[in-house]
């Protein structure tokens, strides 16, 4: 592993004595339920800087549950969330400010043209405007649309709009990012595409990334990977140890073996 | 790019941030409207039907006597429109809270929620955002209502501003406050017939309240009780440079609960926690 951001100084009493190990997202001990359906239980798992961690899971593990709590749309019943060592409940202000976000709905406004898309965003994170129209154009380039920067998102592909939705997210210079099935409805280059971005800004920008997926082929054998069945975590670690550990050759296998081999992977897909 | 630590002491936001923050959920909230021309006209067009055939005909039913804020005899076009004014800012404050609703199902609520900023300035923002937007409807159909006629003293443009601010927060917020309870879209036209409806009818918008409590004393307590006769009456006076001061009362108290009530509705640990997930589960 890489290591993580440098510490400049050293701190009396940070929480959790050891600075250099701070992940950049840490769960611990999380459990929700919604009435008497228990959605997650006793979730721990965390997510290293300059890191790329997938989140294995089929439809109704529990992921998009996880997602609304880490983002503070649902308050949190059991447990607790740290972002770079802030909680989640107690600070979230400093939280979601290193926090990057692409739902698996699409969350941009139709009508609205891609820069005026950005520049809300970034209104959001109270980034002023001239700053805000210099990001904007320099990660509408990277993503390969400065020629359409006035279009209406109405008028992108699908593709197009999940790039947008990852600039985005970027907009704000987040440390950890989260990615909820983002390759859902795409096409394999669209696919393609989106996977080798997101594993760019892993390595270049030494952003932690938590990528939820229901599809093996988009796990690499240097990830790490967090197996999430009917609310819980049954393995986690880098994905060669839990291949290895379930006694199994490639991580399609090893989910069939931890999960009890009865669901067909990527049925949902 | 900032060096992170682990340090939790909250770095806090700057005022130019809030103030960032505040300009773009407005001119956000701006530009939906400009792209949604029908949305403009049609709230253009349902207090100008009350006001071009209803008030006609009805010119002739109801003799209206001079009661303040008015000093001489009036036509009753004259004396609706400030509920028809009321009444565009409460279709627009509901319709905010539709929004509200259909953000919610699509994602587009979680953009803004998510911001770093505190929640509860995020939500003042989008009630003053859509506050604004009704100001430009109400000040479209003002014009429009000149040349029919309704000729309020120039200062009363001016003079009325502040109040229809106030009542505009008010309808957003209570409409907010709607739709933090409302799970789905087709929920809302129960909102139409239970809230809409019954607040328009039994306020002081279409008749003086007098002449109600000759007819009957129960509804009569009804529309005192009703807080959007308070918002009429509030733009009534204000609209003649003249201050109802128990309709401000009533308004701010009003403005204030609904919003702490919305504010409260929508804080995570709270309100939509408890209502199970919100939109796809995987």
């Amino acid at each position: 592993m890489t290591s993580p951001a440098p510490i400049t100084e050293t701190r009396e009493a940070a929480p959790k004595a050891d600075t250099a190990a701070v992940p950049a997202l840490s769960i611990d001990g999380i459990s929700h339920a919604y009435g008497p359906r228990r959605a997650l239980i006793d979730v721990s798992f965390n997510v290293q800087p300059a890191s790329f961690t997938a989140l294995l899971g089929l439809n109704g593990a529990g992921k998009s549950t996880l997602f609304s709590l880490i983002t503070r749309l649902f308050g949190i019943q059991t447990g607790r969330v740290g972002i770079f060592g802030h909680d989640i409940s107690k600070n979230p202000g400093e939280a979601l400010r290193l926090l990057g976000v692409v739902f698996q709905p699409r969350t941009l406004d139709l009508d609205l043209s891609l820069t005026q898309n950005l520049l809300y965003h970034a209104a959001l994170h109270g980034i002023s405007r001239r700053e805000a129209a210099t990001r904007s154009a320099e990660l509408l380039g990277r993503i390969g649309l400065s020629d359409r920067t006035g279009s209406k998102v109405r008028d992108l592909s699908g593709g197009q709009m999940r790039r947008l939705e990852i600039a985005r997210a970027l907009l704000h210079r987040p440390r950890l990012l989260l990615l909820d099935e983002p390759t859902v409805g795409l096409d394999v280059k669209a696919r393609a595409d989106i996977i080798s971005h997101v594993r760019q800004l892993v390595t270049e920008q030494g952003i932690g990334v938590l990528w939820a997926t229901h599809l093996f082929d988009e796990i690499n054998a240097s990830d790490d990977l967090v197996v999430l069945h009917q609310g819980k975590v049954l393995a986690k670690g880098p994905v060669g140890r839990v291949v290895a550990e379930a006694g199994a050759q490639d991580v399609n296998t090893a989910f069939m073996r931890l999960t009890g081999a009865q669901t067909m992977p990527g049925s949902g897909a | 790019m900032s060096s992170i630590t682990a340090h939790d002491a909250p770095r806090g936001f700057s005022f130019s941030e809030y103030m960032t923050c505040l300009t773009g959920i407005v001119w956000r909230e701006g530009l939906r409207f400009l792209h949604q021309r029908e949305r403009f006209v049609s709230a253009l067009v349902r207090p100008l039907v009350w006001l071009f055939i209803f008030a006609a005909g009805f010119r002739q039913v109801l003799g209206i006597s001079i009661i303040p804020p008015y000093e001489t005899y009036i036509l009753y076009e004259v004396f609706i429109a400030p509920g028809l004014m009321a009444m565009i800012q409460l279709f627009n404050g509901m319709q905010s809270s539709l929004s509200m609703v259909y953000d919610r199902e699509m994602g587009n609520m979680r953009t803004l929620l998510v911001s770093p900023l505190p929640r509860g300035f995020l939500l003042f923002c989008k009630l003053l955002a859509g506050t604004a937007v009704s100001l430009l409807q109400v000040y479209a159909f003002l014009l429009i209502a000149w040349f029919w006629d309704i000729t309020p003293p120039p200062i009363g443009y001016l003079t009325v501003l502040p109040a229809l601010i106030l009542s505009g927060l008010m309808l957003g917020s209570l409409g907010m406050l709607i739709s933090s309870g409302i799970k789905q879209l087709e929920s809302f036209a129960g909102v139409m017939n239970f809230v809409i409806f019954p607040m328009f009818f039994a306020s002081s918008a279409l008749y003086p309240l007098w002449r109600v409590q000759e007819g009957s004393p129960y509804l009569y307590y009804v529309c005192q009780a009703n807080p959007f006769t308070h918002a009429v009456e509030l733009i009534r006076f204000a609209l003649y440079g003249q201050v109802n001061w128990i309709s401000l009362a009533v308004v701010a108290s009003c403005t204030t609960v609904f919003m702490t009530g919305a504010i409260f509705a929508y804080d995570p640990s709270r309100g939509l926690a408890r209502r199970g997930p919100a939109g796809g589960e995987g």
